[in-house]
């Protein structure tokens, strides 16, 4: 099997067919350079109701996939292929035109940096109300009350005040806020976060959260946390999806990937932390190396070049063998792609851990 | 806003009186006499003189800038003992060649500018927008290069060939036309457009170029913006992302340029294009009042020119201020 097209085997059959299924989803764009393979192979699925955090570096693939959700790459020369099930509906094949019926209606995005993302010459009020236009068939005064009510359900004071100012009179949380009611307008069924808090400091982004977890609960959408951040997915995720260089390492619940992870890569993730506790002399434990070029992957495990186990491995095949993301035995839906054992990883855990302990 | 108002009127006022000032001085700086180019052929010394006083030149620099300052605001008598003339506020003077009063006859010729310049003007805004917009949509495509490349080749030629070529063309060879120049809308609407249509092809032959390609490179700049890809991800279509958000925000830098073109086009600036087609606009008064050393016409058309140009500018960051609310004026 050729290393550059083997598919990600299907993740075990789900007993109903989920809300939203995403198989062996590629985008590569093709480059001057050559392809650059930002998303290769990555599935998924997603209940409504509930939050599944996606992790990883920067150039780890995760905003491409985002947009490949939404369906913006379609007219762009990035080439995008496998399948994303919405209720059954396959978008990736989906045309332009029906894909923007769906856009800001079933599915909807809220942005990384909300200055930037929000137009500079438009009131906010009148971008969301526009947000509800696109898709309702109403007056303009109905769009512009619907679009006050949402400012007031994401907790901006005066909202019909507020919606007559433009982006830049809002502060940063304020801001954030705003856009989340512009993403929520037409009720979507499913909500893509990118980056929601990056932009933003610690305690507006504890707000953000707790709010996009209360309004997740009263509409019942399914949400999809896009974030380099594990404080965050620790917080609010239900399932946890770690990439890396465009593929998945780890996918299972937050409890089994933040408490028993199984991946060199998220082990690095989790130590690398800042600890509140402890000596604040103690330096800090980064991750050694760079992500990978997108271009040129390394064979074999995307991580082998940086990870550290590598020597555990018994005939080099982190370099020549793409590892397959198969369950860790025991657990239901904890998947890791290694070539460490289980037992190997326990037992490297285990004296890590003796080993902080000290 | 209106202090921010005030204040620009005031700056360009200040800026009138500069230019004003820099005029006279070029003018006095110029080894020509226009005592001398009234007085003649049979011209004696003691004639000379009188026609030097008769025009104010006898008097000092100084003397004579303030009486032209003076004049702006109070009208001002001119002539000798035998014939005097008041020239009412603003007074520009009077031209030492017709002995008529500028502003009149700027008045007169101003219509002439007016239709010339705003005609041209809507045409090669819409035209280049246009063509700026579908050459940033279709980059890199058929369209683009097109789009590019014929405003390339519009730039490129010359008003006095293009011109030239359109008459020989238009109005000698296939006889569509009827002989280019201006008849006062007024007068005959249909003669008014016909006269005009290759003055103002011609003119936006040149300018098309320039925002076409300011259009192309501002919405380019605008379509690598975040606020773009919302507006997609909100499911707008393609026609309204593109104008609604994307031109919308693009537009600016072409409202400056635009407003500061239209400024000095009515002000007098189409002087090739005036002479070509036999348009007695305020550029072509401007070229034969040089020629013949007429200091108080090349005041008043210079100053004419200026003040067009420097409210422009005024009007135009006003309305940048509208456009853009981030750039809402104190």
């Amino acid at each position: 099997m050729s290393l550059l097209t083997s598919p990600q085997p299907a993740d075990a059959e789900p007993a109903a067919a989920p809300f939203l299924d995403v198989r062996d989803l590629r985008v590569h764009f093709p480059t001057e350079d050559g392809i650059v393979k930002s998303v290769d192979g990555v599935s998924f699925t997603l209940e409504k109701g509930s939050t599944l955090g996606i992790v990883g570096e920067s150039g780890s693939g995760k905003s491409v996939t985002s947009l490949a959700l939404l369906g913006l790459h379609k007219g762009t020369r990035a080439q995008v292929s496998g399948e994303i099930r919405l209720e059954g509906r396959e978008l990736v094949s989906l045309p332009e035109h029906d894909m923007r019926a769906l856009r800001g209606r079933t599915v909807s995005m809220i942005f990384q940096d909300p200055l930037s993302a929000l137009h500079p010459y438009f009131t906010v009020g009148a971008q969301i109300a526009e947000g509800y236009r696109v898709h309702h068939r109403v007056s303009k005064k109905e769009a512009r009350d619907r679009a006050v009510e949402m400012l007031k359900r994401v907790g901006i004071p005066q909202p019909e005040r507020r919606a007559r100012d433009y982006p830049h009179q809002f502060s940063g949380g304020m801001r954030q806020r705003a856009m989340i009611a512009m993403a929520l307008v037409c009720d979507p069924e499913l909500l893509i976060a990118d980056e929601p808090t990056t932009a933003l400091d610690v305690t507006v982004q504890a707000q953000i959260l707790d709010l996009i977890r209360d309004l997740q609960e009263e509409f019942g959408s399914a949400v999809v946390l896009i974030t380099h951040d594990l404080g965050v997915v620790a917080d609010i995720a239900d399932d946890i999806l770690v990439m890396y260089g465009g593929r998945r390492i780890e996918y299972g619940t937050v409890h089994d990937v933040l408490k028993e992870p199984q991946h060199p890569y998220t082990w690095g993730l989790l130590e690398s932390m800042p600890q509140i506790t402890g000596d604040v002399e103690r330096r800090l434990n980064p991750i050694a190396g760079s992500p990978p070029s997108l271009i040129n992957p390394p064979g074999g495990c995307a991580f082998h070049p940086r990870c550290t186990y590598k020597g555990w491995v018994p005939g080099g095949r982190c370099a020549t063998d793409r590892p397959e993301l198969v369950p860790v035995p025991g657990t239901g839906r904890h998947l890791a792609a290694c070539h460490l054992t289980s037992e190997t990883r326990t037992e490297i855990r285990g004296r890590t851990a003796a080993g902080a302990a000290q | 806003m209106l202090r921010y108002l005030i204040r620009r009127l005031l700056a360009a006022a200040a800026i009138l009186l500069v230019i004003t000032v820099i005029t006279f001085v070029i003018f006095f700086a110029l080894p020509s006499d226009p005592a001398l180019l009234a007085c003649g052929k049979t011209c004696s010394p003691s004639r000379l003189a009188e026609i030097k006083h008769s025009l104010g030149l006898d008097q000092s620099f100084l003397t004579q800038f303030w009486e032209f300052f003076k004049g702006l605001f109070a009208g001002r008598d001119f002539g000798d003992q035998s014939v005097r003339v008041h020239c009412g506020t603003p007074c520009l003077g009077i031209s030492f060649q017709t002995d008529t009063p500028v502003l009149s006859t700027l008045l007169g010729d101003f219509p002439a500018d007016l239709s010339l310049g705003l005609g041209a003007a809507v045409f090669f805004l819409i035209l280049g927008v246009g063509l700026g917009t579908l050459a940033a949509v279709r980059r890199g495509r058929a369209a683009d290069k097109a789009a590019v490349g014929l405003a390339l080749l519009g730039v490129s030629v010359q008003i006095y060939f293009v011109g030239l070529l359109l008459l020989y063309l238009f109005v000698d060879k296939w006889q569509i036309l009827p002989a280019s120049g201006y008849t006062p809308l007024t007068q005959d609407p249909g003669a008014w457009f016909q006269g005009l249509i290759l003055p103002w092809a011609t003119l936006v032959i040149v300018y098309l170029a320039l925002y076409t390609r300011l259009t192309r490179s501002s919405m380019l700049e605008v379509f690598a913006e975040d606020y773009m890809r919302t507006a997609r991800a909100k499911g707008l279509s393609a026609v309204k992302v593109v104008l609604k958000h994307g031109l919308r925000a693009a537009i600016t830098p072409i409202i400056t340029i635009f407003g500061m073109d239209v400024g000095s086009l009515i002000g007098g600036s189409a002087v090739i294009t005036e002479s070509v087609f036999g348009i007695n606009g305020i550029g072509k008064l401007a070229v034969d009042s040089v020629q013949n050393s007429d200091l108080p016409v090349i005041l008043g058309t210079t100053l004419f020119a200026a003040t067009f140009v420097v409210l422009a500018n005024v009007v135009v960051d006003v309305v940048y201020g509208l456009v853009d609310p981030r750039v809402r004026l104190a």
